[in-house]
């Protein structure tokens, strides 16, 4: 029944769901999307939260599910697993974008820099792209933003955090 | 397997989460700063959170729903520590529970990344990394308040000293722990109480607080068995109040 679907294309319709709390980005690029499992009774997306408490989860499981629907797969199904567990360096080259064109600093990517608190204490202001930030909080207004101060601009900004 | 290890083992830690996690966002509106009121709310949002996805892993175990484990059990059915129930008090306590609290947590998440059920130790490697979060936060402060003004200094050696023998009882062992130890589920409380003890050490001693001699204390014990303090059965109607109402009501 679905045997024509490819998950390149069920990965392209997903790109129209996008994050409930940052609208500019797709939960494809935000990378919650792990797996996408195409089989003749139906299809699967595995999905991870970027946080465990993440509120929106549920909404965006029923926003991937319409989706689904709209394009006529029936028998879709959405599973929530930490299997593959996610990190702020899934958000795609675009994501990082998107976030950026939002007013949102992306997450510094790389291994390990949690461990290095400088990472934190020193974010890429998004407005001037400099680092003569400091850190105001490590907890913003959702569970997934910090924020921090830049002294050139003289104006507060919020990152996405590094997980 | 020992199931029955294994489940008391994850009540335990989800009710932790929780019970902590409600005594958070009764800060929220009342933080002493609004970044305070914030991380506050951000943390109970993080640790109720948390304790869903262990719910879910004891519902996936044959227990019941998350919302009707959280919501309908009585006191004595809880496997919280004592520590985690005890009114917020002042700033001051619930800063040092809170150091204290998530210093052991993230230890305790930690070992939980090497354990032999994969569920458990999938979930960990996520719950540890937002965990630093909290540990940040927490060290952050303990060490300014912790070396600023006189008063500061003596309220929170004032807060440790209470808090110390009630933070112990986060060790209290299980029944089962040497089947838990054996099947490689969780590596024990004894370990991660000597790992905890030297964390707490480390970041203290770049303050002017003082530990008194780990050997004077005695741990206030009884929580993982269900013998809790006067305190938990208010925070428990208080927390079920909503979902008593109408317990099929869609959230
Ligand atoms: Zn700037």
């Amino acid at each position: 029944m679905h045997n024509s679907i490819t998950k390149e294309e069920v990965l392209t319709w997903l790109e129209e769901v996008k994050d409930p709390e940052i609208p500019v980005l797709s939960l494809v690029d935000l990378g919650v999307i792990t797996a996408v499992d195409i089989r003749p009774e139906g299809v699967t997306i595995t999905m991870t939260p970027t946080f465990v408490g993440c509120p929106a989860m549920d909404m965006m499981k029923s926003d991937v599910l319409e989706v689904l629907h709209k394009h006529g797969i029936t028998h879709a199904e959405v599973q929530v697993s930490f299997r593959e567990p996610w990190t702020s360096d899934k958000i795609s080259t675009r994501g990082r974008e998107a976030l950026k064109s939002f007013g949102l600093a992306p997450p510094p990517s790389g291994k390990n820099l949690f461990t290095d608190i400088d990472v934190l204490e020193h974010a890429t202001c998004p407005r001037c792209n400099g680092t003569n930030t400091e850190l105001k909080s490590p907890f913003g207004p959702t569970l997934c933003r910090s924020i921090h101060y830049c002294l050139d601009c003289r104006e507060a900004f919020e990152q996405f955090k590094p997980v | 397997m020992n199931e029955i290890a294994l489940k008391e083992l994850l009540y335990k830690i989800a009710d932790d989460q929780l019970i902590l996690g409600h005594r958070n966002s009764e800060w929220t509106g009342m933080g002493p700063l609004l970044e305070e009121d914030i991380a506050f709310s951000s943390m109970a949002q993080d640790k109720v959170g948390q304790s869903y996805a262990i719910y879910n892993l004891l519902h996936a175990l044959g227990e019941q729903e998350p919302d009707t484990i959280a919501f309908t059990r009585n006191a004595n059915q809880f496997h919280n520590s004592i520590f985690t129930e005890l009114p917020n008090s002042e700033y001051d306590f619930s800063l040092i529970r809170h150091f204290l609290y998530d210093t052991a947590e993230i230890i305790r998440f930690d070992l939980l990344t090497r354990s032999a059920y994969q569920p458990l130790a999938d979930l960990a490697v996520k719950v540890r990394a937002e965990l630093r979060y909290h540990t940040l936060h927490a060290n952050t402060w303990i060490k300014q308040l912790g070396s600023a003004t006189e008063e500061s200094i003596s309220r929170l050696q004032h807060s440790l000293d209470t808090a110390l023998p009630h933070a112990l009882g986060m060790f209290e062992e299980s029944l089962y722990e040497q089947d838990l130890i054996h099947d490689s589920i969780f590596a024990g409380e004894k370990i991660l109480m000597e790992r905890w003890k030297q964390q707490v050490e480390i970041i203290l001693s770049k303050t002017q607080l003082q530990l008194p001699d780990w050997d004077t204390l005695t741990a206030v014990n009884g929580g993982r068995k269900g013998q809790h303090s006067e305190h938990l059965q208010p925070l428990l109607d208080e927390m079920s109040e909503v979902f008593r109402i109408d317990p099929t009501a869609e959230w």
